[in-house]
């Protein structure tokens, strides 16, 4: 196989990989940038949205994509709701601490997980694509899919933006997320708003898990991964910043789905991490991020 | 203090629950309930460190089955020495930590008579030493080929599942002869997977073939496609042995990205175990072939010791679990458990074992043991016992994938796999 070839596969992968990331990121970012909670149970709901799409596939029979469109309503309808009831019974209590609330999630994760565990059980369980054809290139096979996977992703992240910016609720969300006490004064129910965002960021993570369980399988550790990969993008793109998360993802998905092509995989990780440090020493606000008011 | 409840129900409900206790205690002191058909009074206690979750969990799952089907059988047979035999589970996580830990708490709280079970072969090489430390036999039913290398101890014994340098030694002449000479290995980035990776090439280069690219993948791994790249245009054997809980995800990705034009290809059957066939992205898999240790369909000739593993354990002849066709066992690894234990009984029986104080004669009793005949309780066959190394010897089968099951077209004999080693346990101090 010749450099052209080569390369493009690694995009290809990077690029799914960047996808899957942006969605799963974007709800981390979101719920940092309004509410100042590092949530650290994020990865499990991606894991939750998955094991519900397992549910819903094995629950109905016939063609796949039905299953499929039905985890894709329901999934981050009940992951958005166990987040929504988090909120209100742990995160709130906590006064959105900062401190106090990174080590409710932690708890929070292992409550997910090992529930998840005792009631679906340790195995990973294998979820239909909702359509399945490969895309013959002169070189390799590609999994239409995945390239469906970028596109939803797309469609997805034109999504938040246009919610974010062009409706009510995004405006509210905004101005909570600009000035928590001014909002209040202004009459937004700043309460009532955190909790839907960390509904709204479970949410994406869960839909997040749907997409990448065809690729993937559902496993009750599944989470540990999506949640390492969110901060570090989080992070270089600057907490709290959506098209700094947006430009982060890709840039690491690629990075890694290049790296790790060309060299090795734990080479890949390490640049990831590398970044992060540079990241950190020379912009601690992330590239896209501002300064602390 | 008052009592919020009416006396009247209070004093009924103790009436009741003295009248229950009574009952039980008088069932209790029958002799029916205290020793069961069982000759001796006291237990052997056999302590199972089990993968119930992590990444080896589908192993366990099954790993725990075979072994309560065989524990049950035992007890049947009425014991080991006339006493019951109970098995005591314990999770590990698939966790080396975690695995030396349970091991400890079997030796020193349960204080066990022995330990089996074990299987990933990371668990085996941190959990083996403190076993031995705490001088507790341990049974291990891995194929790491760190017993047969002298990296382990006197208390270690693997006398159900051959190991993988005893495997690869004895399939290399056939892949070379038959599917070809240039091989890209495809493995798991620890222990186990070094074993295939050394052994083979060592294997086939006897041959007169060579392994023309190696490719490591960690063991937690979720996505692969970014691996196969790596794969060279030379290849005529891609030879591919993986573990974990995406083993299916690496099947089908592979599939994926070689299509048609794809090279032949063995496959350990590790990288299907607990996995359905009949999963239409696995269609390429079609004509390809498998190590099997134990084969997973029952074949033409299938044996009646086959064919009674099979019921005990609760498996059909697809190798998946009767009670949920979707549950598929992992077929090629479990019987060492079944064998293992059967293996214990008989050493046990030729020390006279009666408690924990005769560990010492348990093991001397295993290093006497020679050979194993093909029966009940050896259904994968006739094996070989090396008392010096520790290690057992059998036979491996080549499967071909036709009509999405598993034919054998291939049987090793014992004698194709056994090793030289300079390794002699028995020198070591008991």
């Amino acid at each position: 196989m010749g450099l052209g070839p080569y390369l493009l596969l690694a995009t290809l992968e990077g690029l799914v990989q960047a996808a899957v990331l942006c969605i799963t990121a974007a709800g981390l970012s979101l719920v940092f940038g309004v509410m100042r909670v590092v949530n650290v149970a994020h990865g499990e709901f991606v894991m939750l949205g998955a094991v519900i799409a397992w549910y819903a596939a094995s629950l109905l029979t016939g063609h796949p994509a039905l299953g499929f469109v039905v985890a894709l309503i329901i999934s981050p309808l009940i992951v958005g709701a166990i987040a929504a009831l988090s909120e209100r019974l742990i995160l709130k209590r906590l006064d959105y601490n900062p401190e106090a609330t990174i080590v409710a999630t932690i708890g929070l994760l292992y409550i997910i997980q090992q529930s998840v565990l005792i009631l679906y059980g340790p195995d990973a369980r294998p979820v239909d694509p909702p359509f399945y054809y490969t895309i013959r290139l002169p070189w390799f096979g590609y999994s239409a899919y995945k390239l469906f996977v970028i596109g939803a992703a797309i469609l997805i992240m034109g999504l938040i933006w246009f919610v974010l910016q062009k409706t009510r609720a995004g405006l509210i969300m905004r101005a909570t997320q600009f000035d928590r006490e001014t909002a209040q004064a202004f009459g937004i129910p700043v309460d009532k708003v955190s909790a839907y965002v960390f509904a709204l960021g479970a949410g994406l993570a869960a839909i997040a898990g749907i997409l990448v369980v065809p690729i993937q399988q559902a496993h009750y550790l599944m989470g540990t991964d999506p949640l390492l990969l969110s901060f570090i993008v989080v992070i270089i793109g600057g907490l709290g910043s959506m098209s700094g998360t947006v430009v982060a993802a890709i840039l690491i998905g690629l990075s890694d789905g290049i790296l790790s092509m060309m060299f090795s995989p734990t080479l890949a990780k390490m640049v990831s991490t590398l970044l992060v440090a540079l990241v950190l020493v020379f912009r601690p606000n992330g590239l896209f991020g501002k300064a602390a008011r | 203090m008052h009592s919020k409840y009416n006396p009247l129900s209070l004093s009924m409900q103790r009436r009741t629950a003295l009248k229950t206790l009574g009952g039980a205690a008088i069932a209790l002191t029958s002799p029916a309930v205290l020793r069961p058909g069982f000759a001796q009074d006291g237990t052997i206690k056999l302590g199972a460190p089990m993968h119930r979750t992590g990444i080896g969990a589908s192993y366990g799952r099954w790993y725990e089955r075979t072994a309560t089907a065989a524990v049950k059988l035992v007890n049947e047979m009425g014991g080991i020495n006339g006493r019951k035999v109970e098995m005591i589970v314990e999770d590990d996580g698939t966790d080396p930590k975690r695995g030396t830990e349970v091991v400890e708490k079997f030796a020193t709280q349960y204080k066990v008579d022995a330990i089996f079970g074990h299987l990933f072969s990371n668990v085996v090489a941190a959990a083996a030493p403190r076993a031995g430390e705490l001088k507790v036999p341990y049974f291990i039913c891995s194929e790491a080929s760190l017993l047969g290398a002298g990296k382990l101890n006197r208390y270690t014994f693997q006398p159900g599942i051959t190991d993988v340098r005893a495997q690869v030694q004895a399939m290399a002449p056939w892949i070379g002869s038959t599917i070809g000479k240039k091989v890209t290995m495809i493995f798991p980035d620890y222990n186990f997977g070094h074993d295939h990776r050394d052994f083979f090439t060592a294997a086939i280069k006897a041959q007169g073939g060579e392994v023309v690219a190696k490719i490591a993948v960690p063991p937690t791994e979720t996505s692969f496609t970014r691996y196969f790249p790596q794969i060279p245009p030379s290849t005529e054997v891609i030879y591919h042995v993986m573990v974990g809980p995406a083993v299916l995800t690496f099947v089908k990705e592979l599939g994926d990205y070689l299509g048609s034009k794809r090279p032949e290809i063995f496959g350990f059957i590790d990288s299907l175990e607990a996995v359905n066939f009949n999963t239409p992205q696995l269609g390429f898999l079609e004509g390809t072939y498998f190590w099997e240790a134990y084969p997973r369909y029952a074949q033409a000739n299938q044996t009646e010791f086959d064919k009674f593993f099979r019921e005990k354990v609760g498996v059909d002849a697809n190798g998946a679990s009767i009670a949920d066709p979707k549950d598929i066992s992992t077929y090629s690894h479990m019987f060492s458990c079944w064998e293992t234990l059967f293996v214990i009984k008989q050493a046990m029986e030729m020390a006279n074992y009666r408690g924990p104080e005769q560990k010492k004669d348990l093991v001397v009793a295993m290093e006497s043991m020679t050979s194993f005949a093909e029966g009940k309780e050896h259904p994968q066959g006739a094996k070989q016992f090396n008392g010096k190394t520790h290690q057992v010897f059998g036979s491996q089968n080549i499967s071909k994938v036709e009509g999405g099951k598993l034919k054998v077209v291939h049987r090793t004999k014992i004698e194709d796999g056994l090793y030289e080693s300079p390794t002699d346990y028995t020198k070591m101090d008991l």
